[in-house]
């Protein structure tokens, strides 16, 4: 048992497990700003009055929503880096941070499009009549009677995304970012092996305490702003 | 609902300013694609030796289709051992014994936080320390981190089946003198499975995908096998195109099926049909529809 | 309501069942037996990488490469005939532990002898001493050896230390970037994306001499390390002398020569002259 906590002492001491969560926090944090914006952009596009509009939303969710997040952060880096020679910044780590964040923004913005859609799908036909009725068009009416409704039906979707999305920010492996946790994970496994079962529930407890309170958090939310009816 | 109650159909303006707006942006789009598309030819990815080379008789005879095959055969062991788990499980946390219940509810919340690809990073390097007497380690890594997610996702699906049927369906088994668990066998779970299946085939599209997480443990999976491929004619970007497609198509395809059975089986349930969202845990949300724009994820009634 | 539920788990046995019986594809294996004991059978297992152009690629239903070629030889040496072997890919991390579980009989996998793998496993060899290196493009002339790194980018293959390697020993301000496999590597650094590869010499070689990559590249020829290539078995095998020996022949016939020449023809590469061709080193 003492070389236990010695053993673990030492991997403290050699690795920075915090940092990694961080790593990992930051990019779901950008990446859910980034993919709420542009879920909902997606979502207005597919329930507007313009037919090719519709078109490119549901052609962008079905495209996103198909392919493997792993293929998308990959092509960030063939494509984006490689071939376009775009860099962010000089630093190379912030690179491939912020083009991590921009893969998985693209891929979660197809399911924050369909959260929000179930959304505008709890609001009653009624709300929407009555705000054609007092003269609103498209944009005002979705702005100010369909979107903070559906917004607030669509919490407990947005809030499985945000936690696939944090979940998944271990996959921008796929986009260089060698610093997240399942990275630092493999390595402390290789320098440890004899600890390994406890390595993996070091970071497997990590995420639980990470993910049960997003879950807690939107269904209290849900609950709390629920629209009665 | 194909007429949205959200406006009205454009007159001679609107669709003259939709007109204009349309070819607006089909001229950013396409500028947009053409800037990447120069930059790819200036770095010479359009040198049709690359592409041939992707797309030949022999890269798919010797590498797509043996990584497809795989990719599929991962999916499908994950799949039905994520069914039984789930249904093990999903009953477990509706089963009378509290044990019982808090035991299925912490392995569901347990797996269903952890990253699939943290799990399948551990148990390769689990398997190749303390388990070689598994052959194919990368495999087994694969599938149990799948099962394992998967399970909890369909457990959780059983459960919200079960919870979503009209009260009465319960208390009509109590009624006729059936136990609860003989209620719960025989009048709620067929309802609740038939209910849940259109989201048990999102969740096909989700193992599907994850599988090719296996590609970071090197299982060979088409991912992989298309890097091998990759490695002899020096072009992953265009192999990694093709991959992308056959993922898409088959996902499309997965999800329509899983749409039209959701149509389709709303009749012969009480509980109402979902069809998951192809990510994360499926939520089951009721209301009418408002917005137009039908597509995938339009279902009938409550679509995620 | 029963028989529907009985159903249900019926289907799902059924499909159980069926998919254990259909069984997996193997990638870019033709010889789909597994009816082989280890040792000494009628045929011979050999682990190799699939995925090193020049040293141990998968080419359709064949393999080629410096590895593979010398891993006939041997084995042809030892009495197996070009179709008893039936190779296998063994990944970096798995070498050892494919031959402890006599997943195969013996590696060749730029394979390099060290003290800590010869705790676990027998090695024979060496049969060629590779050194770490850097890939630059062809016109590239202020990249002459890991000093001069400073500030430039740096790609390499997860998991391989030769990178860390350049940062904390020649050139702190190195930016690494880290990816799956060397084609990666290598479209970057066709696109000017990365200024350089690193790895041993002769991968690559073998990654330059590629049709796709010819003329391209250059090898930079101031290896800063040994790797001395064994061949591996598993711990208390007998087959080291008589590998040994088939090595010392290939090396006086003139066939080790001709195989180097042959991988790496497009590349401009020869081989640290001052160690090899190597001498075996003596059986444990």
């Amino acid at each position: 048992m003492d070389d236990f906590f010695s053993g673990f002492a030492e991997l403290f001491a050699q690795y920075d497990v915090l940092a990694a969560f961080w790593v990992n926090i930051q990019l779901t944090f950008w990446a859910a700003l980034l993919s709420l914006v542009l879920g909902t952009v997606l979502a207005l596009m597919r329930i507007s009055p313009i037919a090719s509009l519709q078109w490119a939303g549901t052609a962008y969710v079905t495209i996103f929503r198909n392919t493997p997040l792993t293929i998308i952060l990959t092509f960030m880096y063939l494509v984006v880096f490689s071939q376009l020679g775009i860099t962010l910044t000089d630093d190379l780590n912030s690179t491939f941070f912020w083009f991590a964040v921009i893969g998985l923004s693209v891929y979660h913005a197809a399911f924050v499009c369909e959260a929000i859609r179930s959304g505008v799908n709890t609001v009653p036909v009624g709300q929407a009549e009555a705000a054609r009725a007092i003269g609103l068009s498209f944009l005002p009416a979705a702005r100010l009677v369909i979107l903070p409704q559906a917004f607030r039906g669509a919490i407990a979707p947005l809030g499985n995304t945000l936690i696939a999305l944090l979940k998944n920010s271990t996959v921008a492996v796929a986009a260089s970012v060698a610093t997240e946790t399942s990275s630092l994970m493999r390595t402390m496994i290789e320098f440890r092996p004899d600890l390994m079962v406890a390595i993996f529930l070091l970071f497997a407890v990590g995420y639980v305490i990470l993910v049960i309170p997003i879950g807690l958090g939107t269904t209290w939310l849900s609950q709390r702003l629920a629209v009665k009816r | 609902m194909s007429a949205s109650v959200l406006f009205d159909a454009q007159g001679p303006r609107g669709r003259a300013l939709s007109v204009a707006g349309n070819i607006a942006a089909a001229v950013a789009i396409v500028a947009g694609l053409g800037w990447v598309a120069v930059a790819l030819y200036d770095k010479g990815q359009f040198e049709s030796t690359l592409w041939e080379n992707a797309v030949s008789a022999e890269a798919w005879q010797y590498y797509y289709l043996p990584g497809l095959q795989n990719t599929l055969r991962s999916a499908a062991f994950a799949t039905v051992g994520a069914v039984l788990f789930g249904l093990v499980l999903g009953v477990g946390r509706l089963a009378h014994n509290r044990v019982v219940r808090w035991v299925s509810g912490v392995v569901v919340e347990f797996f269903r936080a952890v990253p699939v690809l943290l799990m399948m990073i551990f148990f390769y390097m689990f398997f190749s320390a303390q388990a070689q007497w598994i052959a194919d380690r990368p495999f087994a890594a694969v599938v149990l981190a799948l099962v394992l997610y998967n399970g909890s996702v369909i457990a959780e699906l059983v459960r919200a089946g079960v919870g979503n049927l009209p009260k009465g369906q319960g208390e009509a088994g109590l009624a006729i003198g059936l136990t609860p668990s003989q209620t719960l066998r025989s009048i709620q779970l067929p309802q609740a499975l038939v209910a849940m299946l259109p989201a048990m085939v999102s969740q096909l599209v989700v193992v599907l995908k994850d599988s090719a997480l296996g590609q970071i443990i090197l299982y060979s999976e088409l991912l992989r096998s298309a890097q091998i491929l990759s490695s002899k004619e020096q072009n992953p970007l265009q192999t990694l195109a093709v991959v992308a497609v056959v993922f898409i198509v088959i996902n499309w395809m997965l999800t329509t099926v899983a749409h039209r059975l959701a149509k389709l089986l709303s009749g012969r349930t009480a509980g109402s049909t979902a069809e998951g969202p192809g990510i994360g845990n499926p939520t089951i949300v009721p209301g009418g529809p408002v917005g137009g724009g039908a597509g995938p994820g339009a279902g009938a009634g409550a679509a995620v | 309501m029963r028989k529907h539920t009985m159903g249900l788990l019926a289907m799902a046995a059924a499909s159980t069942l069926a998919l254990s019986a259909c069984g997996g594809g193997e990638v870019g294996e033709p010889t789909g037996g597994d009816d082989t004991a280890a040792g000494g059978g009628d045929t011979i297992r050999i682990g190799i990488k699939y995925d090193q152009p020049g040293l141990g690629l998968q080419e359709g239903d064949t393999f080629t490469g410096f590895d593979t070629d010398v891993a006939r030889y041997v084995a042809d040496k030892l009495g197996y005939s070009e179709d008893q072997i039936e190779f296998v890919e063994t990944i970096s991390a798995n070498r050892e532990t494919a031959l402890q579980n006599g997943d195969v009989d013996m590696i060749f996998a730029t394979y390099s002898i060290n003290d800590d793998r010869k705790e676990l496993i027998d090695f024979a060899g060496p049969y060629f001493v590779a050194g770490q290196d850097l890939l630059v493009a062809a016109d590239n002339t202020d990249i002459t050896g890991p000093e001069t790194l400073e500030g430039k980018k740096l790609c390499s293959v997860t998991g391989s230390t030769s990178a860390e390697n350049i940062k904390t020993q020649y050139s702190e301000g190195v930016q690494l970037v880290e990816r799956g496999g060397y084609a990666e590597c290598a479209t970057a650094l066709a696109s000017g994306a990365v200024d350089a590869v690193t790895t041993d010499d002769i991968i690559l070689a073998g990654l330059a001499a590629t049709e796709e990559n010819a003329g391209k590249f250059k090898v930079v020829g101031a290896p800063f390390s040994e790797e001395r290539y064994g061949v591996g078995l598993p711990k208390g095998s007998d087959q080291c002398e008589d590998i040994n020996a088939a090595i010392t022949e290939m090396i006086e016939d003139g066939t080790w020569d001709e195989l180097v020449a042959a991988n790496t023809e497009g590349a401009d590469y020869t081989p640290n002259a001052d160690l090899n061709p190597p001498t075996p080193d003596a059986c444990a």
